[in-house]
């Protein structure tokens, strides 16, 4: 049942082939055997997973179900479920039972969705490999020595693994769509505002955003359609109608205009990168989409202005924490202030303190102008470039990441060098776009990413794309040996 | 840019962390290079540019002022650390 995508277990369980029971228990039974070589979970909710599945099997037969109910989910452990520890990859959560349900958990319970358990994530999303979180680096089942990417790692590791048809992650920077890459499956970032972040632990408040991890384009729309829309709880929720995005999944691409990022194409590309992209810009080729040339002229400065927004909005996000009301509190406290720096420097680990000195510091009196608002007016000039590239294309390809999976310990002692992992995906969160990757051919036996960029809102048209891909080549089928 | 020792203690400070002196040393490296980077968009001519502060452009809505949650300060209060008659404990903070 697990090589199975989303959409045939969906068909599945409405032609009654197998219940909701059956597949879940498939499921946590892969999860048991498979999971202790990959460390993608770090919860796993079997007893209310099989209550759910009941209660979706009783739906069911009650006339009452829709193309979620039933299906097993997993679910980023950044997202409040209600009942069930809410680690968010950290020490200083370890202990905490979240009081409710983030508004997309609570989207896809009503859904009828079953939750397996909750995913391994670099702590409070910040990472690009996974390793930073507290419960240990996830493994990528391609080969086990390497990372997975991330911050979304446990999600993008067990939909590769088949230890879940569909899994939620967040990206922030590229924390969905790098994961995706490393690990050979579908991952959409939607437009900024499109899924509420109403109990999703934040980290960047005007980068954050939610989306699907699935093994196909066709399964990230299914799963979209139950997490998005407008939340009143989420005050920046965007208040427009969702599009249907499964009805023009089969559009042909006949006429597309696809905008390739000279930027992104040249300074010593990875030529293994650059192949594997070229194969997927042929395919849309072939298709009949028109390629065309364009230029993002700053897009250069992405990174270094990201560097400033998320860890400014991470210190300003994460003073929440002090050893008080929730969370890790030191033992013994001299006093408030004791209280306060040993709670927070025992509960986080080393990268969320980098963030967290990088953001106070460019927050502090005096550096506020040159840091934080020359950032926010950099982020200005690189959501131009996109309007002004978007008046000549429909959407915008560039590979996902600049190389494949690495190796375990091989990028933890350079910060800097972990933050490029992200130059081609930065831009897109700052500009507030959808990008989705999406599976392009291996190269050195590992999986690459292929991503495309759309128009605000323009979910729908970026699955459509993808789809069409996947309709025509396989590199999105290809399953890790022994899981 | 480069970060002193120094720096990194009041930088601490202002962030309620607590860091070794060996800690100490690895940040001010680790920081001076973050800021390396971040100094590349200094070269960016932003003179006329506004500031974003919203990817949508959109303004804040506000919403009617009324009650609409229910109290539920005992399953809120269920994760502190310490609580008594329902209130969060601390430090004695005056004498």
């Amino acid at each position: 049942m697990h090589e199975k995508t989303l959409a045939e277990l969906s068909a599945g369980l409405a032609a009654g082939d197998f219940s909701s029971v059956e597949l879940t228990r498939h499921f946590l039974d892969r999860i048991e055997r498979l999971d202790g070589r990959l460390n993608s979970f770090i919860s796993v909710t079997a007893e209310q997973a099989l209550a759910q599945a009941e209660a979706a099997d009783a739906r069911r037969a009650a006339g009452e179900a829709g193309p979620l109910t039933g299906i097993p989910v997993a679910h980023k452990d950044i997202f409040c479920t209600r009942g069930v520890r809410t680690s968010c990859g950290s020490r200083m959560l370890d202990n905490f039972i979240s009081p409710y349900d983030a508004t997309v958990v609570e989207r896809l319970d009503a859904a009828g969705v079953v939750m397996l358990g909750k995913t391994n994530m670099d702590e409070f999303a910040m990472g690009s490999s996974n390793e930073t979180s507290y419960y240990g680096p996830v493994r990528n089942p391609w080969d086990t020595e390497c990372v997975p990417g991330g911050s979304s790692g446990g999600s993008a590791a067990a939909v590769a693994a088949r230890l879940a048809p569909a899994a939620t992650g967040t990206d922030t920077g590229g924390s969905i769509r790098q994961p995706a890459a490393l690990t050979g499956i579908t991952g959409l970032k939607p437009t900024y505002g499109r899924c509420s972040r109403y109990g999703m632990i934040a980290f960047a408040s005007s980068l954050d955003q939610a989306g699907p991890m699935t093994r196909t384009a066709e399964d990230a729309a299914l799963l979209l359609g139950g997490m998005a829309g407008f939340d009143e709880r989420d005050s920046t929720s965007a208040d427009r109608p969702l599009d249907d995005y499964l009805s023009g999944l089969d559009a042909p691409l006949q006429g597309l205009r696809v905008g390739l990022v000279r930027e992104f194409m040249e300074n010593d590309l990875d030529p293994g990168i650059a192949a594997a992209t070229q194969a997927v810009i042929d395919e849309l080729k072939r298709q009949g989409a028109e390629i065309v040339e364009i230029s993002l002229p700053n897009v250069h400065l992405s990174v270094s202005a990201y560097y400033v927004v998320a860890p400014a909005e991470c210190s300003s996000n994460l003073s929440r924490f002090d050893g008080v009301r929730y969370g890790h509190r030191c033992e013994d406290p001299r006093d408030l202030e004791d209280l306060y720096k040993r709670s927070r420097s025992e509960g986080f680990g080393a990268e969320v303190k980098r963030r967290i000195m990088i953001g106070t510091y460019a927050l502090s009196a005096g550096f506020y102008d040159a840091y934080y608002i020359k950032a926010q007016k950099v982020r200005q000039l690189i959501a131009a470039d996109f309007r002004a590239a978007f008046e000549q294309v429909d959407v915008i390809a560039s590979p996902t990441a600049p190389e494949t999976a690495f190796r375990i310990g091989q990028k933890t002692d350079d910060p800097v060098s972990m933050y490029l992992q992200d130059i081609y995906t930065i831009a897109v969160n700052l500009a507030g776009l959808p990008g989705i990757s999406i599976p392009a051919p291996q190269s050195g036996g590992m999986p690459t990413g292929f991503q495309l960029i759309g128009r605000l809102f323009d979910e729908a048209r970026l699955l459509n794309v993808a789809h069409r891909i996947q309709q025509e080549t396989d590199w999105h089928t290809l399953a890790p040996e022994g899981f | 840019m480069s970060l002193t020792t120094e720096d990194v203690e009041k930088i601490a400070h202002l962030a309620r962390l607590a860091i070794g002196p060996e800690e100490g040393e690895a940040l001010s490296h680790d920081l001076s290079n973050i800021l390396d980077l971040v100094a590349q968009m200094e070269a960016a001519d932003t003179a006329d540019v506004t500031p974003m502060a919203h990817p949508l452009e959109m303004n804040q809505r506000l919403r009617p002022d009324r009650v609409t949650e229910s109290n539920q300060r005992e399953r809120y209060m269920s994760n502190a650390p310490l609580a008594e008659d329902g209130l969060f404990l601390v430090p004695k903070v005056i004498e």
